[in-house]
């Protein structure tokens, strides 16, 4: 699971790359690249001395720049697809897979019992499981973090704890979990809550420890309170480690989620695409992939989100 | 005369990895209540070291430091620090900055709106009223400098400890502080301690100066009294001859005296 936690952040990279390769200067329309950011409005403003005409051009080829790129890398990843699917007999082709996504999604909230439900319920089972452990997590991983640091002797205490358990695979809790709660649903919640606990934990601890010692000094000769230092200096200084924390946290969790309850069964995605293995229905695991990667790309898209608006070097 | 702030017989000696580093051997000094003192002295010599022991951010191995006759133990608000580097908090304002300050010394006195205002008017004084609303990253090296002062001057201290202050700043805007400095600390008979390793800055600013000995083991080479008028004005004093006389006085203290082994 560690292995796949990487591979995704190398897969984030190129995005990131071309952000910045967008805003390189040598680029004919470096501002329009900072649309997408929000704060496009402000600097098209500067563009008021252009004439309408070369403005309109300026703006179709900024379009062109931000859109042409990724939707040339979604076709190539079509045309290869394509490719794969005629050569072996159960891979659907997109065509097919499309269909099958229409007729999925023409009726999301369908429930025909137990055992046969909607993608919808499907998805909205398997957030409710990473939030509920995703929470539980932070709950006890963020104050924890600040504890161990703040507290030097804490640290080498918990530390080698820390180090022995987050290299498990999560799926290793899973039994762990089914002994003590005895039933699926809290142990997949388990496994979520103790896989994404670690990021946290380490993030807030190293935030902490970061920060810097002069605004230390400062609360020494103001002689602050343990309060005031906690709310004035340690939690403002350490909020963007803490938020990435969660962003790794909440990635690895979504990650997990569909692992644990293709074990688990009842409903929920991962369940779900394992019950589309067992019918053979190829079409609809390759759309439950689609949709679990859009989910995931959506569920960090938001915490960098907020991660930015909890930045104090960034408002 | 018994000084205000004491510094007597005090040793400071490290424990480095390679074993006991003696920063300071055998330091006396005194301040005297509204005397604007400044510590000179090659980079490395403990300078300071001797402003943090006043300060409280760091303890004397042997010999105590005294304030008011009483041994300083700790830091507290009544000897302010204005840091090197400003040390402003990047997620306050600067209203909030001082405001921060404030309210911890007067907060158990006073409400809010004399907070409040006691905050402005400080801010007001360093001339920074526009900028009141402003977070550090937005404003100058200069501006930020200034906050540090005015954080430091809201807690009305007995002692104003400044280390380096305008050591980050262009020459220009450097002057400009000094000059500042000056007006706001005979406007408010501040005592005043501060590091410096310019030499002008030094006898501008300053009743007596203390220059110090290349460490490890440093301590006070010479003390120098600048007996020059206040007002001063930087440029009726560049051509007058006493300050002339006192700028050489330091510089041979610096540069025949006490060389600074390690090539600048």
């Amino acid at each position: 699971m560690n292995t796949k936690v990487m591979s995704i952040d190398s897969l984030a990279l190129p995005a990131n790359n071309e952000h910045a390769n967008a805003s390189r200067p040598s680029q004919p329309v470096p501002f329009l690249a900072a649309i997408p950011e929000a704060d496009g409005a402000k600097l098209n403003s500067g563009g008021i001395s252009l004439s309408s005409g070369r403005r309109v051009g300026k703006l179709l080829n900024g379009v062109l720049n931000a859109v042409l790129p990724p939707a040339l890398g979604l076709l190539l990843l079509i045309v290869v697809w394509a490719f794969v699917s005629q050569t072996t007999e159960y891979l659907p082709s997109p065509t097919t897979t499309w269909l099958s996504a229409l007729e999925i999604f023409s009726d999301p909230f369908y429930d025909r019992g137990l055992n046969d439900k909607g993608i919808g319920w499907q998805l909205w089972a398997s957030l409710q499981r990473v939030f509920e452990g995703f929470g539980l997590a932070a709950l006890v991983g963020i104050p924890l973090g600040f504890l161990i640091g703040r507290f030097d002797a804490l640290q080498r205490m918990v530390s080698p704890v820390i180090s022995l358990l987050r290299p498990v695979s999560p799926l290793a809790w899973l039994p762990i979990g089914l002994a003590v709660f005895k039933a699926a649903d809290p142990s997949a919640i388990f496994v979520i809550f103790i896989t994404s606990i670690w990021p946290m934990v380490i993030n807030t601890a190293l935030g902490v420890a970061s920060v810097p010692q002069d605004y230390l000094n400062v609360a020494r000769v103001l002689k602050l309170s343990e309060w005031k230092v906690f709310t004035k200096i340690l939690l403002p200084a350490a909020l963007p480690y803490v938020v990435t924390g969660a962003k790794l946290a909440l990635g690895i969790a979504w990650l997990v989620i569909v692992a644990a309850e293709m074990l688990t069964g009842g409903v929920g995605i991962g369940f779900w695409i394992w019950d589309e293995w067992n019918n053979l229905n190829m079409a609809h695991i390759i759309v439950a992939i689609f949709v679990v990667g859009t989910v995931g790309l959506v569920l960090e898209q938001s915490m960098a989100w907020v991660a930015n608006r909890f930045d104090y070097r960034k408002n | 005369m018994k000084p205000y702030v004491a510094v007597d017989h005090v040793d400071v000696i490290f424990d480095t990895k390679s074993g006991p580093f003696q920063a300071l051997a055998n330091v006396n000094a005194g301040i005297a209540k509204g005397e604007f003192v400044s510590i000179i002295g090659h980079s490395g010599c403990g300078k300071s070291t001797v402003l943090n022991l006043i300060a409280g951010l760091l303890n004397a191995t042997t010999g105590c430091v005294l304030l008011e006759d009483r041994e300083i133990k700790g830091p507290g608000p009544e000897r302010a620090v204005v840091f090197q580097n400003h040390s402003l908090l990047p997620w306050l304002t600067v209203f909030g900055n001082v405001y921060l300050a404030v309210e911890r010394v007067f907060g158990a006195r006073e409400m809010k709106p004399t907070l409040m205002k006691r905050t402005d008017k400080v801010i007001e004084m360093v001339g920074l009223g526009h900028a009141r609303d402003k977070r550090p990253n937005e404003i100058s090296g200069g501006m930020k400098q200034r906050v540090g002062i005015a954080r430091a001057l809201a807690m009305e201290p007995k002692v104003l400890l400044m280390d380096e202050p305008f050591g980050a700043l262009d020459a220009l805007t450097r002057a400009h502080l000094q000059d500042e400095l000056m007006r706001i600390t005979s406007e408010l008979g501040s005592t005043v301690l501060m590091v410096t390793h310019d030499v002008d800055e030094a006898v501008l600013l300053s009743d007596r100066i203390i220059m110090m000995t290349n460490g490890p083991s440093a301590t006070v080479g010479e003390i120098l009294e600048v007996k020059l008028p206040r007002p001063r004005n930087r440029l009726v004093l560049a051509e007058d001859a006493h300050y002339v006389h006192l700028r050489g006085e330091v510089l041979r203290f610096l540069y025949e005296k006490h060389v600074h082994r390690v090539a600048a």
